[in-house]
């Protein structure tokens, strides 16, 4: 079938099987390897993406589902190549190890300071609580959300 | 020296944001799945849904006839090239796809090549495997049973499933004390079978060039040039045309160091379409089929003063190896480094007495951070501790500080023959003591249980002993565990290091480039870390048992002097004097008594490269290689104090508070440490509340997803307290003493002897999920064959 998804604010018109998860469109049709593939079953977060504004997880939507939609993945994060705020936290705070759920936590973490400019860090907590990270116990994650929260304008190229 | 003060400073030690995390931020890292050649195909495992069975046939004829499948590979067809069968790390085999039987649910039986991911998968519901279903043997303290079934029947003259036997300490002597003790105690412990499920699961991309004949392997390992090395001793292939490349890896806790049959197949099916093939496995196949960490049946004992002194500790361990022994430990340790199973005490004697069996369940047994068995050791010794404790009616840390190693008895020869370098351990005791306001929390405690609540405070104290090792005594497959560092410095004084070790997440290319600097008065920033890449780097083990700092990082610094060496003598040649009368000041070489007068390795650098006529019989340049063997072990330790509130109604354990006192030695980089630290601690909890890869009785496996195996998120996890004290190794170059596993071996007891403490009961098995908790407090037999109770 064919579709046309905006990801990033690029518009891509594709022809898909109807059952192709949306991780694999943006990883192996896209080349968007940014967001990783993690479980199969909802639990570790690793492939969080923005549908229509909303973080999900994309193993579980099918490419299908996103046709005429919006898509932002962990690329659009950075625009007209400044950092986030959440991306510079990341850094700032060593809210990363390995890397591999950060681009998902960051998509959540972005959606919450939409929403909360101001999280407590229980508030921080239950954002992230539907992800998992094997390396960081969550510290450093939740300090990285709060210093994006506190340096909302602060972002280097 | 208002002389060196124009100079900047060197940038060395210290807190500083990671190189690597500029490309992780914008999702530009590159692990294996994200690895795209043209023409890549993809493959996928079939694999056993039995725990037990043999292969009467397997038809692949549908499978092969699959529009978009380009082959389907077989245990026959490996048979045909001699590949049906792999060493392990541990001197044992393992089947790369089943020939005879299959020996776990989830063994790999049929890999198929597709030209997408997809229909690779389809076509796996293609084959038609004929199976004999045969007895399984599940619990491991029934395989020794006469009548146990025998999983091994492919080794000749196999009767039974015993892997071997391993004892350490003085088992005469021990009884002697026991006979004498005013006090003993003994308890079942079982450590039970988790596993390090890293986010990123496992997979590779084979590309194997016909024409050149070089095969180059893009792989989720730890251990990079062990797997060539391998690979060339198991296919036969030469090892100058094999390049392994372990790009940025998604977390690998020790369940990256082995060699997993998917590459082997990847690396086949690149061989017979010609084309590259990329495997990578699913989460279930990950938790079922990669290497399982623990599985440890342990009967402690203590032998003690009635005032608390603890005198000799015994332990007889049964190991559940699963069906091969795909262990990665130094070959004259076959159960690890248990033997610091007495712990950080002064003991009058020691022993114990290790049975490694096979069961039909996953092959593995050290990984998720275990320090070589090290965390089995200081659960067991730590568990036995509070065990005592309960018994005298003692306060646990009290207990501790009466029995700790005390400064002055350093360096420390333990009863089974470990040389601990350095440690203050009292003083690290009392500091999480400090942190903790552990008088106040026993004081509130007390009211608590007053008004009926359960709290519960948790004490632990671990010394690891890590970075392995001595080339003498260790090595994996007859391969010393020695490790190779490069250092090029260009001419205009930036500098390239290559390592044989491997980040999985740990910030090497970061800390290392942090060592250099701090020898060479360069900032860190003008130095480049390669890793990962076989063709790139010097030969090494790889990044396991928390020993990138301990050999890589000693091996860094000891080439980084080199290079300063070197420099000397250049800046001897620039300046007109002799080499012997230059002094470094941390960022120059400068004439003795004329400050003024000296060279940095950026000006020393160019003139090295230049026509600067040097000194007799130097070769000009600064580059310099180095391998490191180490003298000995380093021995981390930590104080670890948690406190848990347990809900009397359902069982349910919230951690409220952790404080962890690490000794590490020298920290490089304080953030990255406390990094290590806290996702340590995170594993602490999950396998002391919620991890565990149960089996029922026909071996299926119970942990197969993240739905069933529960992994720690931010809701379960407290804001760790951390604090530090300083002990440099003293053997070390730098006087660090790696930090990678510590929490995780350090963890598990505190969170248990707390929930243990909250409801007052001697004894009870991880995980403390809320059933078996609320069973606990009822007193009713734990149920420790199923993950969720």
């Amino acid at each position: 079938m064919r579709i046309t998804v905006t990801v990033n604010d690029a518009e891509y018109t594709r022809e898909v099987e109807p059952r192709l998860l949306l991780i694999h469109f943006l990883r192996d049709e896209l080349g968007l390897t940014g967001s990783h593939w993690g479980c199969d079953t909802s639990n570790c977060g690793a492939c969080v993406v923005w549908l229509d504004g909303k973080p999900v997880k994309s193993c579980t939507v099918l490419a299908a589902m996103a046709d005429g939609r919006a898509v932002r993945t962990v690329e659009g994060l950075e625009r007209d190549g400044r950092l986030d705020p959440v991306q510079q936290g990341f850094m700032e705070c060593h809210g990363l190890q390995c890397g591999f759920c950060t681009p998902g936590m960051m998509m959540t973490a972005r959606w919450l300071l939409d929403h909360n400019p101001d999280p407590a860090e229980a508030e921080i907590r239950e954002a992230i609580s539907g992800q998992v990270c094997r390396c960081t116990g969550y510290e450093n994650i939740v300090r990285s959300v709060r210093w994006a929260a506190e340096h909302p304008a602060e972002v280097t190229a | 020296m208002t002389a060196t003060e124009e100079h900047a400073p060197p940038a060395g030690f210290g807190r500083m944001k990671r190189k690597e995390d500029p490309r992780f931020i914008r999702g530009r890292g590159t692990y294996v799945d994200d690895v795209r050649l043209p023409g890549m195909l993809y493959g996928a495992v079939l694999r056993s849904p039995h725990a037990h069975a043999r292969i009467r046939s397997i038809d692949i004829s549908a499978a092969e006839a699959h529009p978009k499948v380009r082959a389907v590979i077989t245990g026959q067809t490996l048979a045909g090239l001699n590949l049906a069968w792999m060493p392990t790390l541990s001197n044992d085999t393992q089947a790369v796809l089943a020939t005879d039987k299959v020996r776990f649910q989830g063994q790999e039986v049929a890999f198929v090549v597709a030209e997408d991911r997809y229909s690779a998968r389809d076509a796996l519901e293609l084959i038609e495997v004929d199976y004999e279903v045969l007895p399984a043997v599940v619990d491991a303290r029934r395989a020794l049973d006469p009548d146990a079934p025998v999983i091994r029947d492919d080794k000749e003259g196999r009767t039974d499933n015993h892997i071997f036997d391993w004892e350490t300490g003085d088992a005469e002597r021990t009884e002697q004390v026991f006979r004498d003790a005013e006090v003993t105690v003994a308890e079942d412990i079982l450590y039970p079978r988790v596993h390090p499920a890293p986010l990123e699961t496992c997979g590779a991309v084979a590309d194997y060039d016909k024409v050149t004949g070089k095969l180059t392997v893009w792989e989720t390992t730890q251990a990079p040039h062990a797997h060539r090395t391998l690979y060339a001793l198991v296919a036969g292939l030469p090892e100058h045309k094999i390049r392994i490349i372990s790009p940025d890896i998604g977390g690998g806790f020790g369940g990256k160091v082995g060699i997993y049959p998917g590459y082997v197949c990847a690396v086949v099916g690149s061989i017979v379409t010609g084309r590259p093939v990329k495997w990578v496995e699913d989460r279930s196949e990950n938790l079922m089929s990669t290497a399982f960490a623990r599985d440890f049946h342990m009967r402690g004992e203590i032998a003690a003063s009635r005032d608390g002194t603890i005198r000799a500790v015994r332990v007889t361990v049964l190991a559940d190896h699963g069906a091969f022994n795909g262990t990665a430990q130094p070959t004259k340790y076959p159960a690890g480094f248990f033997g610091v199973f007495t712990g950080s005490y002064d003991l009058e004697a020691a022993y114990c007495k290790v049975t490694g069996v096979y069961t039909n369940k996953a092959p593995g047994g050290v990984a998720y951070a275990c320090s070589f068995r090290i965390t089995e050791a200081v659960y067991l010794v730590e568990r036995m501790v509070d065990v005592l404790a309960f018994e005298l009616g003692m306060d646990p840390a009290e207990l501790r500080m009466r029995n700790l190693l005390r400064p002055e008895q350093f360096p420390y020869a333990s009863q089974t023959g470990w040389v601990y370098d350095s440690g203050n351990y009292l003083r690290q005791l009392e500091l999480a003591m400090e942190l903790a306001g552990y008088r106040a929390l026993r004081a509130e405690q007390a009211e608590r249980r007053a008004r009926g609540e359960l709290m519960g405070i948790g004490v632990s104290f671990f010394t690891e002993a890590v970075g392995a090792g001595p080339r003498k005594q260790m090595d994996i497959l007859g391969l010393g565990m020695a490790d190779g560092a490069d250092l090029q410095v260009h001419p205009t004084g930036k500098a390239v290091l290559r390592i044989s070790v491997q980040t999985q997440g740990q910030g090497h290319e970061t800390t290392f480039a942090q060592i250099v600097a701090n020898e060479l008065g360069i900032s860190p920033d003008d130095v480049e870390v390669v890793h990962g890449d076989t063709d790139q780097t010097p030969f090494g083990l790889g990044t396991y048992g928390s020993r990138s700092t301990p050999v890589s990082g000693a091996a860094t610094a000891v080439v980084a002097r080199k290079v300063r060496e070197r420099a000397r003598i250049v800046a001897s040649a620039m300046l007109e004097v002799s080499p012997d009368d230059l002094d470094w000041d941390g960022s120059r070489w400068f004439v003795r008594g004329d400050p003024d007068k000296g060279k940095t390795i950026a000006e020393i650098a160019m003139a090295a490269h230049s026509s600067l006529e040097l000194p007799e019989g130097v070769e000009g340049h600064l580059d310099a290689q180095t391998v490191y063997n180490p003298p000995n072990l380093t021995y981390p330790s930590g104080a670890y104090i948690c406190v848990v509130d347990v809900d009397p109604g359902t069982g349910t354990v919230q951690v409220r508070r952790f404080v962890a006192v690490d000794d590490c030695g020298v920290r490089i980089n304080p953030m990255i440490v406390e990094g290590q630290v806290h996702g340590g601690l995170a594993d602490g909890v999950g396998m002391a509340l919620m991890e565990v890869i149960a089996f029922d009785a026909d071996g299926n496996c119970l942990g197969g997803s993240f739905m069933d195996y529960l992994l720690p998120t931010s809701m379960e996890c407290p804001s760790w307290e951390l604090g530090e004290t300083v002990t440099p190794s003293p053997h070390h170059p730098i006087g660090a003493k790696g930090v990678g596993e510590s929490a995780t071996v350090g963890s598990p007891p505190a969170v248990v002897n707390a929930v243990l403490d909250a409801i007052r009961v001697r004894h009870a098995d991880m995980p403390l999920t809320p059933a078996q908790v609320w069973r606990a407090i009822q007193g009713r037999p734990l149920r420790t064959d199923l993950a969720i109770t």
